[in-house]
């Protein structure tokens, strides 16, 4: 009897590993890095007036900027979400949550990039009511308030789509959710770098999308474990 | 001089024949032959039921062309020739995305939601009761709007909302829904006297980017979805999808609603029995009321 439960748990586990490794494809050990840079004038970021908002203006000691056209030093571009757009296996969403918070009336992050179907929880951390509408135009566009206190907003998306995201409460507040086919995907930091990781040899179509100025992409070849720098450069204009 | 005029005739006849066989095959077409790329849809979306009504496409196809067109346009995306004068703007039904539904925010609405918004038509906009088209050919036009997206080949509407019986009205519950009101921070948009003058109500903009207003409760004016309680209740917990307004259905428990709706009431220049029981308390308490806004304390009275 003892025997017969241990040997069927022991089929139940091999199954679930096995099921777990046939639906995701091995991971790869190449990799693709690079910076994100711009040239030209970028527009001057404003701060934000929270003024109407104190309970979220006094969570910053100086203003915080809009973020749309974000540079660093050296010419850096940062939010922008570098991605595999073609050549990709399929791969089915990781189990991991992707967190989307309000805080201080700001979105963080301000660009979330995620795969289909992953699950994505928002969390209101502020002490005032947001209403959390994601512009999706593909996927169903919702609009729902979260009072400070409420439990997590649990959501997903089933299509891929750049959505804008925006609080009618407070006008200020703007990100983007960034639903993709893929699980290879970066988003620039400060000083403009990305780094993908886990690729398996094959060719690739690397993108790269900014909010303000779309997208462009290159062809990227692995083999091995090697890795791959691809460089992009956004030109931006000062309005 | 006849063989002239008979050219004449014969050229502008030929001509009227080519356009309206054009029109005609076009939005056929549109009508009947679904995206292939969508599948099979599970239900037939070229109609609607309403009832015991079975409104179809083919036939709202002709009425649309009649009454709606003006406004929501030869392609369904509200850009029609009156548009540019109009505000707000006339729905784009290749969205799928309305404001008056019973069910959740992000679904697709009921058939008989859209019978209802085509029957009431909306106060504050360009958009008119169609009472005097009958029951059958509102139908018939539920049925052909849904043709403009292919969202409703693959998706079935959600779940209506189930509205509970209405609680007492009592002074206890307006006083608890003027909390909410507070709390919640619909003064924000609709002011803290309801006059659709908050903070956050010059910066408004709808999906499309145009702006547009928060009810004003002192207006005293039908609400964008009804008159009734039991309209205002399903107003705030569904949402009103594609303007700011959002659900409050995940945040909101059924009697504190009920308590919300009857606040809501007080703040209309109408003799309901919420105003009167709220001038009578006011009238005996005036002094203990805490103004609605930024300087209450969330949850205070």
């Amino acid at each position: 009897m003892r025997t017969k439960y241990f040997l069927a748990l022991t089929i139940a586990v091999l199954l679930g590993s096995g099921m777990l490794v046939f639906a995701n494809p091995p991971a790869g050990s190449g990799s693709i890095s690079g910076k994100i840079t711009y040239t030209g004038t970028p527009p001057k970021m404003k701060p934000i007036d929270m003024s109407k908002e104190p309970s979220c203006a006094k969570q910053h000691a100086t203003p915080v900027m809009t973020e749309n056209v974000a540079t660093g030093p050296g010419n850096a571009l940062a939010w922008v979400v570098i991605y595999i757009s073609a050549g990709d296996q399929e791969s089915s969403a990781p189990s991991q949550a992707v967190r989307y918070d309000q805080k201080g009336c700001q979105y963080l992050p301000h660009v979330l990039p995620m795969q289909i179907s992953q699950q994505l929880q928002i969390y209101n951390d502020d002490q005032t009511s947001h209403n959390i509408h994601p512009l999706a135009k593909v996927n169903s566009e919702w609009n729902k308030s979260q009072p400070p206190g409420s439990p997590p907003i649990d959501t997903k998306y089933e299509k891929a789509e750049f959505i804008p995201v925006k609080c009618n409460i407070h006008p200020w507040m703007h990100g983007y959710f960034v639903v993709l086919n893929t699980s290879h995907y970066a988003v620039s930091g400060e000083d403009g770098s990305y780094s993908i990781k886990g690729l398996p040899p094959g060719k690739y179509t690397l993108t790269a999308w900014q909010e303000q100025y779309s997208q462009q992409s290159q062809d990227v070849t692995i083999s091995g474990s090697e890795t791959k720098t691809a460089n992009f450069t956004f030109k931006v204009l000062p309005y | 001089m006849t063989l002239k005029k008979f050219a004449v005739t014969f050229v502008l006849g030929s001509m009227a024949l080519v356009t309206v066989g054009a029109t005609s095959m076009r939005a056929q077409s549109h009508v009947n032959s679904p995206d292939p790329a969508l599948g099979t849809p599970s239900v037939d979306s070229t109609e609607s039921h309403i009832g015991g009504l079975t409104g179809h496409a083919a036939d709202g196809k002709k009425l649309y062309r009649r009454f709606c067109i003006g406004c929501h346009g030869p392609d369904g995306n509200g850009q029609g020739m009156n548009a540019q004068w109009i505000d707000p703007k006339p729905r784009d039904f290749t969205e799928a995305t309305f404001k008056c539904r019973s069910t959740p925010t992000g679904t697709l609405p009921t058939d008989d939601d859209l019978y209802n918004a085509i029957t009431r038509g909306f106060v504050t906009t360009n958009m008119p009761a169609w009472r005097p088209l009958t029951p059958q050919e509102r139908a018939n036009l539920v049925a052909f709007v849904k043709t403009w997206s292919p969202r409703w080949a693959k998706e079935k509407p959600g779940t209506p909302l189930t509205i509970p019986a209405e609680t007492p009205i009592t002074i206890e519950s307006i006083l608890h829904g003027r909390q909410l009101f507070q709390k919640l921070e619909c003064w924000k948009c609709h002011g803290p006297q309801g006059h659709g003058d908050g903070p956050s109500a010059d910066t408004l903009t709808d999906s499309k980017n145009n702006p547009i207003r928060p009810y004003d409760f002192s207006s005293g004016s039908r609400f964008m979805c009804g008159v009734t309680n039991q309209d205002l209740y399903r107003i705030f917990m569904t949402g009103l999808d594609g303007s700011p307004m959002p659900s409050f259905a995940d945040v909101v428990k059924p009697d504190e609603a009920w308590d919300l709706v009857h606040f809501l009431r007080t703040l209309q220049p109408l003799k309901t029995q919420e105003a009167g029981l709220w001038q009578t308390y006011k009238a005996a308490h005036g002094a203990d009321i805490k103004p609605i806004g930024p300087d209450a304390v969330a949850g205070g009275k």
